[in-house]
């Protein structure tokens, strides 16, 4: 029977969110704002270490969490972005303390949250692996002795004396995560590092992984990569808003949450909560899935469109734009730059707009609707976001090859 | 299985996170465990510090040489500001030698946790090696005054006396001296960026509250001891006293400053503990 080698008991974490400031409307309103404001910024800047009761202002990434791990276990944490999950790792490696509960440890944590840290672009290859390891809590000696092999990993040998200002964004990375390891603790917590380097490098890593979790380490595991999860994991935690919906089997808790039965405020359906005092409003917005919120790789999307309107007319356009997870505008699309033309009536109509073979990568994204006249000149309705999905990796090379959405946000066939 | 738990953080004993009420003043253990952190955060600094330039080092010496210079035109040719007899070269140099080391320190070590803001939301580690590290760091270039300091009295042929035996108890004042102030400012400008805009101007009036360019003896003997509570007045003319022998050691001024200097290092210590546990969530 394997001891416990981490217990997490009833852990919160709260975090202060910025309250909308109020805008001046006159001239002097603003004046005298710009003179109160070093009062007002001194109070916003106090407030920053205060969790007060005001649970106005308060937003918690983590609330009353409890599980244990056992040692040698392989757990993952997965969930959405926000779910909480970097909160947990960074309060597990004492970068930021809990609010509220404790966690025991048994043993040394060695966070990968991210590699590199402590980095210098003027300090040679060489140089920075004792800065880092340090930094990572390795002591001199004992990097002294593993120096070859760290340098045999990353490859980077030849340059080794050289700055790293010097090195390409790869190279820094395989140097970085090299150091990373090679670090021996008893508890190892990654967070997306594989998402870094070259395909070969990947599996470098994964297998340097997979032979920390067989000498009988502790790993924790947060990935949205669903197949390293499954490939590594025992066991999986699934966190939303910070708390834990699932605790279980690897296989139980992943197809669970492929298909999507989260309690989620995004989904792939949005609909007007009530009647709008415009002209053409947005009444129903659906994406046809087969599951929830999750869309394949390749896959035709489908949008079915309920637009309600009091006047008639044969200009009206319909624009789409799609945004990554970090909201970067991936495309606008406008229906007229297919030539597709939308026939408005009074009352209710359905429209319909596909778009064909999407080459998203896995990851997660947005939609964005407007409805308008002749490009934005006059805009009717516009819903922000309303529309989020998730893309799952699937095999569209047909090479056994996955396209993993640390490659960027689209794919294209090569020929 | 390789055992590697030696030099290894807490080896396998238990950690326990929760919030923590206060901590030690002085996180003894953890800084031995972290020696070597620090060790390479001091080389980093260097290093980086002379990194791609064509005299390096030789900043360090120009620095100081030029400020005397001028200073020496200026306070001691044009002003006529009393040096206590000295040649105003020697006598500026003296005081240059410790506010070059404070001014430097302090404002390296001040802006230490913003500027590794990256590092300290990433790993943890004890954050007081980061203004330790700036405070080391900036001892080689205090080194190479040093030298300059030798060579100055060399060429204007003068000997220190006896009181050179107090040097290095002075050199420990300065370090005191620096580091309570430098940590308050440092666990500070987290939160409030201002400290860094305020830093030079505050740095140079810093400098006019010290004899680095006129004597303690130009100030009123009623206010001498009021005027020590400063504690670099008793570090830059205790530096003078040891380096050129020709003033009295001023202990009246050492003694009040390195109380007060070390009532600022615990009040300093005790706001850093205080203000640590939320750097990672404010910075």
């Amino acid at each position: 029977m394997s001891r416990t080698i981490i217990q997490v008991e009833h852990l919160s974490k709260a975090y202060r969110v910025g309250v909308e400031e109020r805008k001046a409307d006159t001239l002097a309103g603003a004046f005298w704002q710009a003179l109160t404001a070093p009062v007002r910024n001194f109070r916003n800047l106090r407030n920053l270490r205060n969790v007060s009761e005001d649970e106005e202002t308060l937003f918690w990434a983590l609330r009353d969490v409890s599980f244990e791990v056992k040692e040698g276990e392989v757990l993952g944490i997965i969930g959405h972005n926000g779910a909480g999950k970097s909160t947990l790792l960074k309060i597990l490696s004492r970068i930021t303390e809990p609010t509220e509960g404790r966690i025991t440890i048994h043993g040394r944590v060695s966070s990968l949250l991210e590699v590199g840290t402590g980095f210098h672009p003027d300090l040679t290859g060489r140089e920075n692996i004792y800065m880092n390891g340090t930094i990572l809590g390795m002591r001199k000696k004992e990097i002294d002795s593993k120096l070859e092999e760290i340098i045999a990993f990353s490859g980077i040998s030849r340059h080794i004396d050289t700055p790293v200002k010097r090195y390409s964004s790869g190279m820094t990375v395989r140097l970085a995560f090299s150091v990373a390891a090679h670090l021996d603790p008893e508890i190892l917590v990654i967070d997306e590092v594989l998402a870094v380097g070259d395909m070969e490098f990947q599996k470098k890593c994964l297998g340097k992984m997979e032979s920390v979790a067989k000498q009988g380490r502790t790993v924790l595991f947060v990935s949205h990569n669903m197949t390293a999860v499954s490939n590594l994991c025992s066991r999986v935690i699934w966190l939303s808003k910070g708390c834990i919906l699932k605790n279980g089997s690897t296989s139980s808790v992943i197809s669970d949450y492929i298909k999507g039965v989260s309690g989620d405020a995004y989904s792939s359906v949005w609909r007007a909560s009530q009647m709008l005092d415009k002209k053409i409003y947005f009444k129903e917005v659906k994406l046809l899935t087969h599951s929830g919120d999750i869309v394949k790789m390749g896959e035709d999307l489908t949008f079915n469109l309920l637009v309600s309107s009091i006047i008639e007319s044969s200009s009206f356009q319909i624009c789409i734009q799609l945004f990554d997870s970090n909201l970067n505008r991936l495309t606008t699309l406008y229906n007229t730059d297919f030539n597709i033309n939308f026939n408005l009536l009074t009352g209710d109509n359905k429209f319909s707009l596909t778009i064909l073979n999407n080459n998203l990568l896995p990851g997660e994204y947005y939609f964005s609707f407007s409805a308008m006249y002749n490009y934005g000149a006059e805009i009717f309705d516009h819903l922000e976001k309303a529309i989020y999905i998730k893309v799952l990796p699937e095999d569209v090379t047909e090479t056994g090859i996955t396209l993993n959405g640390d490659r960027g946000n689209i794919w294209f066939r090569l020929k | 299985m390789k055992s590697t738990s030696e030099g290894h953080l807490a080896g396998s004993s238990t950690i326990i996170i929760e919030r923590r009420k206060a901590g030690q003043l002085i996180p003894w253990r953890e800084l031995v465990v972290y020696r070597d952190l620090l060790y390479f955060l001091v080389v980093r600094g260097i290093r980086a510090r002379y990194a791609q330039s064509v005299l390096g080092i030789g900043w360090a010496v120009i620095q100081p040489l030029v400020t005397m210079i001028i200073f020496t035109v200026v306070f001691g040719r044009l002003a006529r500001v009393s040096s206590d007899g000295l040649p105003y070269a020697l006598f500026s140099f003296s005081g240059l030698m410790a506010w070059t080391y404070f001014s430097g320190a302090l404002s390296d070590a001040s802006g230490s946790l913003v500027s590794n803001a990256n590092m300290m939301s990433k790993v943890y580690f004890p954050r007081l090696v980061l203004p330790l590290a700036s405070l080391l760091a900036k001892l080689l270039d205090f080194v190479i005054t040093g030298l300059v300091m030798i060579v100055l009295l060399v060429v204007f042929r003068h000997v220190p006396d006896a009181n050179l035996v107090y040097f290095p108890l002075l050199v420990l004042l300065l370090l005191v001296t620096t580091f309570g102030p430098a940590i308050i400012l440092a666990a500070w400008s987290v939160q409030y960026r201002d400290i860094k805009y305020a830093m030079t101007f505050l740095i140079q009036l810093l400098m006019y509250s010290a004899p680095v360019v006129y004597p303690l003896s130009s100030v009123p003997v009623d206010y001498q001891l009021l005027y020590s509570i400063n504690p670099l007045v008793g570090v830059v003319e205790g530096f003078r006293s040891s380096l050129l022998g020709a003033t009295p050691m001023p202990w009246m001024s050492i003694v009040v400053g390195a109380v007060v200097a070390v009532l600022i290092l615990v009040l300093g210590l005790y706001s850093f503990n205080k203000l640590e546990r939320t750097f990672a969530d404010v910075a």
